[in-house]
């Protein structure tokens, strides 16, 4: 299959990947799906501008994609793509970007991005912890997990993103995780064939820096970890909130006008 | 690419303006077409100024969610092929360091109006003050270089702003248009010529080249959606990951963006001399400040006194040759400012003549009277 994809790499990039993701990383995964996406709906990737921030998910599209990328601050990727696309309305924009970098320093942006229903394609990478700097607490991280800056668990309640761009008035609103590979690709065909703001979460994996402190530490383990956690709309019918409490809740959640 | 001469859009003839609504027809003379702005007084004006004008001419306005928005909306603007602007004052300025050290590292044109108020911090809106010098040059982390232009009247508001645009589209660099409130709120009269100099950047063709240039020449720039492939990034990891190694890179950077400017500063410094003929003590004044100081250094000059004048139009790159220059001519360098003396002790740098600095910091303007008080001393 990677060959497949070769195209839409650079050539100094094509013969010998080096990516800097640690093995086992889900966001590695996410960028296959992206490329296949792009790939089966025939993008011209002379059209597409890949906008991202700074943390394990910048190493995606940076610097390997023949393709246009704009690597900006952490937090502010939406912010830079605003401007390029209010000047440049052909520019076809997709972000993949960090948990961290979305919800909890880019949090303003990502609001006002979404009321403007801005014209983008965003990925948020949900791995729960900063990857990049070492694996600290996240807005995403579970309640009670541990991370390097939450020794005796994290006290607070993760945060819903898909429910906070939705209510700032985003078009398309869907999460899977990485376990639902085809359903994350067709719904990035979707997001990118969706005019205005279209949000995906995709539930990703840090076996580096997450796993390892949660005893999880094989991305096996992890993976089994976020089969139970997801669950479809449909499993999720008839659940009491109690049993519910722990679950993230897989589908489209919000596709057209309001 | 390079000059060329346009005719202005502005009927040629004499305007009256404000500075700020000078500011915004010299944006719009140099082709600035995206503006990206959060209201803070005394800048407001001139985002407002500018929604009112974008129409007019086909540019994008947009008041974004704060400061840090506008300037890298703007940048994002810049690589999609706009020439681009912001204004701000002193608390939206802080907000921004991060990504004009961006700005500055990824070679993006841009130009922001610093329209100063009193600080630290909130300071005071409606008041004066020149004590972001600094900040201005020093604000964002690394060594980086940015030009920074100080005009002294309405007609150089509008001429200094098309004068940041084409060096901004030149160098590749982050310029600013530093003013104050005594002259974006001035109204006098402006001339607006018939044709206009305006520099349009060097626009690359074909594929992009990972990596950095192998000079410090200031490089054609790629603009997304032509096939360029183009790599923007502040991460110097990311340059040319595994195919350079990181120190090389950190060291070709910092010395590029030093060098790209510096050996270009006599090109890019201008400034005025006024009665520096047998002059035993010349004043060095910028902004609001020069204008006190002129009229000063002329009632004391009909006095009989050996007084002259420095103007600095330019502050950063520091007029670091010129200053040297009339430090070994003159017995004393006067420098009034309204800040702690941030300018003098950058003329301490390149002079062993002596530095009086005079600093006023009560949100007034300096007042000829009190320069020629200040002055009588010395003399
Ligand atoms: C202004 C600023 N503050 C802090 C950092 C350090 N930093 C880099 S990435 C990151 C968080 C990374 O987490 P996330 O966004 O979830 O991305 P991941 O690495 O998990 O993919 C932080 C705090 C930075 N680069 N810039
Ligand atoms: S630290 Fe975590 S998120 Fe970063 S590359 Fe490694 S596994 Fe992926
Ligand atoms: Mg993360």
């Amino acid at each position: 299959m990677a060959k497949d994809l070769a195209q839409y790499f650079r050539p100094e990039y094509r013969s010998t990947p080096q990516s800097p993701l640690c093995a086992g990383c889900g966001h590695g995964i996410v960028l296959g799906l992206i490329l296949r996406a792009i790939d089966e709906l025939k993008i011209n990737m002379d059209d597409m501008l890949f906008v991202n921030g700074i943390g394990c998910c910048m190493w995606v599209p940076t610097p390997q994609f023949a393709a246009d990328v704009l690597q900006t601050l952490h937090g502010r990727a939406l912010a830079f793509a605003t401007g390029a696309k209010l000047f440049n309305p052909k520019l076809k924009i997709l972000s993949f970007l960090g948990d961290g970098d979305l919800g909890d320093i880019g949090g303003n942006h990502l609001i006002h991005a979404a009321r403007r229903n801005m014209d983008f394609t965003i990925i948020l990478g949900n791995n729960m912890v900063y990857g990049l700097t070492g694996g600290q607490v996240a807005n995403t991280t579970p309640e009670g997990a541990l991370t390097a800056t939450t020794p005796l668990g994290n006290p607070y309640r993760p945060f819903d993103m898909c429910k906070l761009v939705e209510a700032a008035g985003a078009t398309y609103v869907a999460r899977y995780s990485i376990l639902q590979p085809f359903l994350l690709i067709k719904s990035i065909k979707k997001a990118l064939q969706t005019p205005g703001f279209a949000f995906i979460e995709a539930m990703s994996m840090c076996p580096t820096q997450f796993g390892r402190r949660n005893r999880l530490d094989t991305p096996v383990e992890l993976l089994k970890f976020l089969k139970d956690k997801c669950i479809t709309k449909k499993q999720a019918e008839g659940l009491s909130p109690e049993e519910l409490k722990d679950k993230i809740i897989t589908g489209e959640l919000k596709n057209g006008g309001s | 690419m390079g000059f060329k001469q346009v005719k202005s859009i502005l009927p040629p003839q004499t305007h009256y303006f404000s500075g700020s609504d000078a500011v915004v027809e010299g944006a719009i003379a140099s082709g600035c077409r995206y503006f990206a702005g959060y209201p803070l007084t005394p800048a407001t004006d001139i985002a407002e100024g500018f929604s009112a004008r974008a129409k007019d001419v086909g540019a994008v306005f947009i008041q974004m969610e704060d400061e840090i928005a506008s300037i890298c909306s703007i940048i994002g603007a810049s690589w999609a092929g706009a020439k681009v602007m912001t204004a701000t004052s002193g608390p939206g300025f802080s907000l921004m360091q991060e990504a004009i050290g961006y700005a500055a590292v990824t070679e993006t044109p841009i130009v922001i109006a610093l329209i100063q108020r009193p600080g630290p911090s909130t300071g005071q809106g409606t008041t004066f003050a020149s004590a972001d010098i600094m900040q201005c040059k020093w604000g964002s982390q690394g060594d980086y270089q940015v030009i920074a232009l100080c005009p002294w009247s309405v007609q150089e508001m509008y001429d200094q702003t098309i004068n940041a645009f084409n060096l901004a589209e030149q160098y590749r660099v982050p310029v600013i248009l530093l003013s104050e409130a005594a002259i974006s709120r001035l109204e006098e009269r402006v001339e607006i010529k018939e044709e206009i100099r305006i520099f349009d950047r060097a626009k690359a063709t074909g594929v992009a080249a990972l990596g950095l240039p192998p000079d410090n020449q200031v490089q054609p720039m790629p603009i997304f959606g032509k096939g360029h492939q183009t790599k923007v990034t502040g991460s110097l990891r990311a340059y040319s990951w595994g195919l350079t190694s990181d120190k090389a890179v950190q060291e070709m950077v910092v010395s590029r963006l030093h060098h790209k400017i510096m050996d270009n500063r006599d090109e890019i410094i201008e400034y005025d001399s006024y009665y520096r003929e047998g002059a035993e003590v010349v004043v060095i004044a910028y902004g609001f400040t020069a204008r006190s100081s002129l009229l000063a250094v002329k009632a004391l000059r009909q006095d009989g006194k050996k007084v002259g004048m420095l103007r600095l139009k330019t502050i950063w790159p520091f007029p670091d040759r010129v200053v040297a220059k009339v430090g070994s001519e003159v017995k004393k360098l006067f420098i009034p400012e309204m800040n702690m003396g941030q300018v003098a002790g950058e003329v301490m740098k390149y002079t062993c003549s002596k530095v009086i600095s005079y600093s006023q910091t009560n949100g007034d303007s300096i007042q000829p009277d009190t320069i020629i008080n200040e002055l009588r001393r010395l003399l």
